[in-house]
């Protein structure tokens, strides 16, 4: 490095130059936090008013106000707010986690109870309220027949739909298209089951059946689709847009026609985004209730025929043994939650891992 | 007021990666300093260190000595915060705040230190606008959106939003690398007149822009890649471009490399 | 110009070896056909390349075809939303002429009765105020979590725990529920009675029991199955915040907690605010965990931790089994008032996050 003269600095030094400030230490946090522990037991001891837990939030809100105070005069009131709302931010994820894990827990303690071989082979059929036996076959048999129906009509809709919105709408119609389906994301999924309830099961059905009217796994088929479909577009929709534009542009420019280009360039490249966002509206269909509450009738027993006959599901055979007066019930509840979890779990855990590996991502 | 920017055997590492090694150099206050060399060789890295942003990414450190007339900024009792008010840096790419208007960027940083008198804002913005040559072309229009101008003007707002809170020193990392040649000519008159105020280093791939705008230069550069950038040569401008002491700055001054 | 021979002459005569392939591909080149008048046009065009015309464009091809079908598919679409309003109120408006009261305003449920005799009065409250306490709830705990795992966590932890956040998503609601009612409801009710003892001068905690399957009870449930969807969404928003926004104003000298104030929070607020929305609407229309945990009365009050409270799905759910034709009718109607407020929240949510692109949108 070459040397030069410098001119000598002729800033004067003001108070206001210094970088330096004090530090609060960990220990005096942890000094803080036992203090606020103790302040609390006494208090809450003292008075009588509470147990062990308001005891941790007492002196959680101690904490918080005492650190607050010690480094506003330490620290200063910026670092002060830093430090506090870092403090919360903390706690909110602490706060959230106990729940969870409850459920978690709860959900493993409880569903081992009837994991066994029984359960998965018989159904409720004939079984009163003295009998231990009793399982979720038919249930199981329903939620696959059912969701699998389901995807099967809005899986090529969906597609179709969605390929009509990024290939070839313009204009209104398209707009509206996309409104409505906006619109269908927000239904309750009771309100699709009352629709499928009031078009399917009470006016179309009496026309097959002699003016009866059929509660069946079809129709709770159709009342997941209308669930399913507006999940599957969107998310097709999306995967589609990704595709780059030169993608499409280098297939036309060798003169292939837009709709084998759509079938054999765009789609394929869109495919694994697309396989996810199914998976995922297969997972949400598998633990919808309250449709299937309405139009599936809720049979007791194994039943394969979706078009006759009432079925279960496994979501409704958990929300009927939890209304069941038995002390068998909940066991029953619990392992089939437990199944129903693990299945949309497996769906779920695949579908983000399949979409990890997607090359088109965000 | 301007301070004395002094570095000893500066090193930084990203990770276990050793980006910029032993950097020795005195940036004098009221000063331009242009930091030039090829594309790795650490320049940015060793801006980023002055106002301890470096360290913002994970793993990254920094060893060494820096200091500000004499204050050593990576000492342990010291607030970056305070390091950074003190020593303020204007970006690549334009950054204003998307969600704020114009009046709402300059003033960002004084409102961070809890300035919050709206006549001693207004006043301050007015003066950091007329600063950064911004004043006439927004006066009028303070409450728009600060992303709706155009790029030149969206780095003398980012300029504007530096000086507002009074640094002592300016870093400005390649600022009109993204902006159009008017914008940047703009930006190099604002940098001959900031200079009574502040003390300014500015990293530049643009040659010709070091040699207008800086009073002394500081080259870098580096022996292969995944070696750490050095400080080659470090001198009057003039020197530098008219007659270098050391090989290898005259070489990427004449271009034969980088 | 004519009288330039066409290329493929040279082939005859022994051209260069490309013009000799060129003449080959070009179809009809022959040495008979030389001539300097270009070659007419054959209506049916042969192979690809140099052909001698193009083929015209067919009128009922596969590309006609396949776009119908995709548009056909659209259109179903805005069918069954047509439908599902038309059917709807179809058979809900029997029901609604043969009730005996005012459908809006009356609390009780009896339309099975000869004379019936019901309303959403009770129903619409406990909809909106067990919804509107659960977003209370959960909101500020889900975007602390997002801001923890987008900003505090490191790197690692934050993507595990996200990912883990992504799955609580889609669990169903009919095993909180269960879980609600079978171990959430003892806790709650020791809380309850706490709250009661020491704070029952207000009204929400007042009563005299007893303390169990309360709107209390049901707001937390469905603030712990709204928390993953508002968290998810939220922390994607904090994540896609420009990094250039987050250093300048570190640069100038902020705090963690003064950049995420000034850079990341009001970056984000729209896609929060549609994130609290989708929440809203989910917690809204959510069924089975209220049926489970509400304690199914018919009043409106403003208590929280008495055994009652009830919404216009958990009454759907309950009441249907036992419904005859007026009662299915009274029930119908009862979810087109659901879906009416639904429908509004959501068009709410787009109406905000589209006002505010102005300044988001413009960002570099």
């Amino acid at each position: 490095m070459t040397t030069m003269t410098a001119p000598p600095s002729a800033a004067p030094r003001r108070s206001d130059d210094n970088l330096q400030a004090r530090r609060l230490p960990v220990l005096a946090l942890v000094g803080i936090g036992v203090a606020a522990l103790a302040v609390s037991a006494a208090i809450v001891y003292g008075t009588g008013i509470g147990g062990p837990v308001l005891v941790v939030v007492l002196g959680a809100l101690l904490y918080l106000l005492g650190a607050f105070l010690v480094s506003k005069a330490v620290e200063g009131p910026r670092q002060a707010r830093n430090r506090t709302w870092s403090a919360l931010i903390h706690s909110a994820f602490v706060l959230a986690v106990l729940p969870l894990v409850s459920v978690a827990w709860t959900l493993l303690s409880k569903g081992v109870e009837r994991l066994d071989g029984n359960f998965f082979l018989t159904s409720m059929n004939n079984i009163g309220a003295r009998d231990p036996n009793g399982g979720a076959y038919h249930a199981i048999v329903g939620t696959l027949e059912q969701v699998g129906i389901a995807t099967l009509i809005t899986v090529p809709l969906g597609i179709a739909c969605a390929i009509y919105l990024v290939e070839y709408g313009r204009g209104r119609f398209a707009l509206a298209i996309r409104f409505f389906v906006d619109v269908m994301t927000g239904i309750p999924s009771i309100v699709a089951g009352l629709f499928i309830l009031a078009f399917w099961v009470l006016i179309v059905s009496p026309v097959f059946n002699n003016g009866q009217p059929t509660y069946s796994g079809f129709a709770a088929a159709l009342a997941l689709s209308v669930l399913m479909l507006p999940t599957i577009v969107r998310s097709t929709e999306e995967m589609l847009r990704l595709v780059p534009a030169p993608l499409r542009e280098g297939s036309y420019a060798l003169g292939v026609p837009k709709w084998k280009t759509i079938m054999r360039i765009v789609l394929p490249t869109a495919r694994p985004g697309i396989v996810t966002g199914v998976m995922l509206a297969i997972a949400r269909a598998s633990g919808e209730t309250a449709p299937v509450l309405l139009v599936a009738g809720g049979g007791a027993a194994i039943n394969f025929n979706p078009f006759e006959n009432s079925q279960s599901s496994l979501a409704l055979y958990i929300y009927g043994q939890a209304g069941t007066a038995s002390q068998y019930a909940p066991g029953r509840a619990w392992t089939a939650a437990l199944t129903l979890v693990a299945l949309v779990l497996i769906l779920t855990i695949a579908a983000k891992l399949l979409a990890r590996r997607n090359r088109l991502s965000r | 007021m301007a301070k004395r920017v002094e570095a000893n055997n500066v090193t930084a590492y990203y990770g276990s990666f050793k980006a910029i090694e032993n950097i020795s150099m005195t940036v004098e206050p009221k000063t331009v300093t242009a930091l030039i060399g090829p594309s790795g060789c650490g320049k940015s890295t060793f801006l980023r260190s002055i106002n301890r942003m470096h360290e913002v990414l994970p793993g990254a450190r920094v060893e060494g000595s820096l200091t500000i007339d004499d204050q050593d900024i990576y000492d342990r009792d010291v607030d970056v915060t305070a390091v950074r008010r003190t020593i303020g840096m204007v970006f690549q790419r334009p950054n204003p705040f998307p969600t704020m208007s114009i009046f709402d960027n300059v003033v960002a940083g004084l409102k961070l230190n809890g300035v919050r008198r709206k006549s001693v804002l207004t006043e301050a913005a007015e003066k950091a606008l007329r600063a950064a040559n911004l004043w006439d072309e927004v006066k009028d229009r303070l409450d728009k959106p600060g992303a709706g101008l155009s790029g030149g003007q969206q780095q003398r707002l980012c300029i504007a939003r530096t000086i507002a809170v009074e640094p002592k020193v300016v870093l400005m990392d390649e600022p009109c690398s993204a902006l159009d040649p008017i914008s940047t000519l703009a930006i190099e008159d604002l940098m001959f007149k900031l200079k009574d105020q502040f003390t300014i280093i500015i990293v530049t791939h643009n040659m010709q822009q070091a040699a207008r705008v800086s009073d002394r230069t500081a080259f870098f550069s580096i022996e292969r890649t995944g070696d750490p950038g050095r400080l080659i040569e470090y001198d009057y401008t003039q020197k530098i471009f008219s007659n270098p002491s050391e090989k290898k700055t005259e070489d990427y001054i004449t271009g034969r490399f980088g | 110009m004519g009288d330039i021979p066409p290329r493929s002459a040279d082939a005859a005569t022994g051209g260069t070896s490309v013009t000799t392939s060129h003449a080959r591909s070009a179809g009809a080149a022959h040495p008979a056909d030389l001539s300097p008048t270009p070659p007419t046009r054959v209506p049916d065009g042969g192979g690809l390349g140099g052909g001698d015309a193009l083929p015209r464009r067919q009128a009922f091809g596969a590309e006609r075809l396949f776009r119908g079908v995709t548009m056909a598919a659209g259109a179903a679409v805005l069918i069954i939303i047509v439908a599902i309003a038309i059917f709807l109120i179809a058979k809900a408006v029997p029901a609604l002429r043969a009730n005996t009261v005012n459908f809006f305003s009356y609390e009780g449920w009896f339309p099975n009765d000869s004379e019936p005799k019901f309303g959403i009065g009770a129903l619409a409250y406990g909809t909106v105020v067990t919804s509107a306490l659960a977003l209370l709830i959960a909101v500020p705990v889900a975007l602390g979590i997002a801001l923890f795992l987008s900003h505090y966590a490191p790197r690692r932890v934050g993507t595990v725990l996200g990912f883990l956040v992504d799955l609580l998503a889609a669990m169903p609601s009919v095993v909180f529920g269960l879980w609600g009612r079978d171990y959430f409801a003892g806790p709650v009710t020791d809380l309850s009675v706490w709250l009661n003892k020491y704070f029952g001068w207000i009204p929400i905690f007042g009563g005299d029991g007893p303390f169990g399957n309360s709107i209390l009870l049901g707001s937390l449930v469905l603030a712990i199955m709204v928390l993953p969807i508002v968290t998810s969404l939220s922390r994607e928003v904090f994540q896609q915040t420009p990094k250039a926004n987050e250093e300048a104003a570190l640069a100038l000298g902020a705090t963690k907690w003064e950049m995420i104030r000034t850079a990341v929070l009001p970056y984000g607020r729209p896609g929060v605010i549609g994130a609290v929305m989708l929440g809203l609407g989910r917690a809204l229309g959510e069924t089975i965990a209220l049926a489970l945990t509400l304690g199914i009365t018919f009043n409106i009050t403003t208590n929280i931790v008495v055994t009652g409270g009830n919404s216009i799905a958990a009454n759907i759910a309950n009441a249907f089994g036992e419904a005859n034709e007026v009662g299915r009718g009274a029930l119908i109607a009862s979810g087109l008032v659901l879906f009416a407020i639904t429908l509004v929240v959501n068009m709410a949510a787009r109406a905000i996050i589209y006002r505010r692109r102005e300044f988001t949108e413009t960002a570099a």
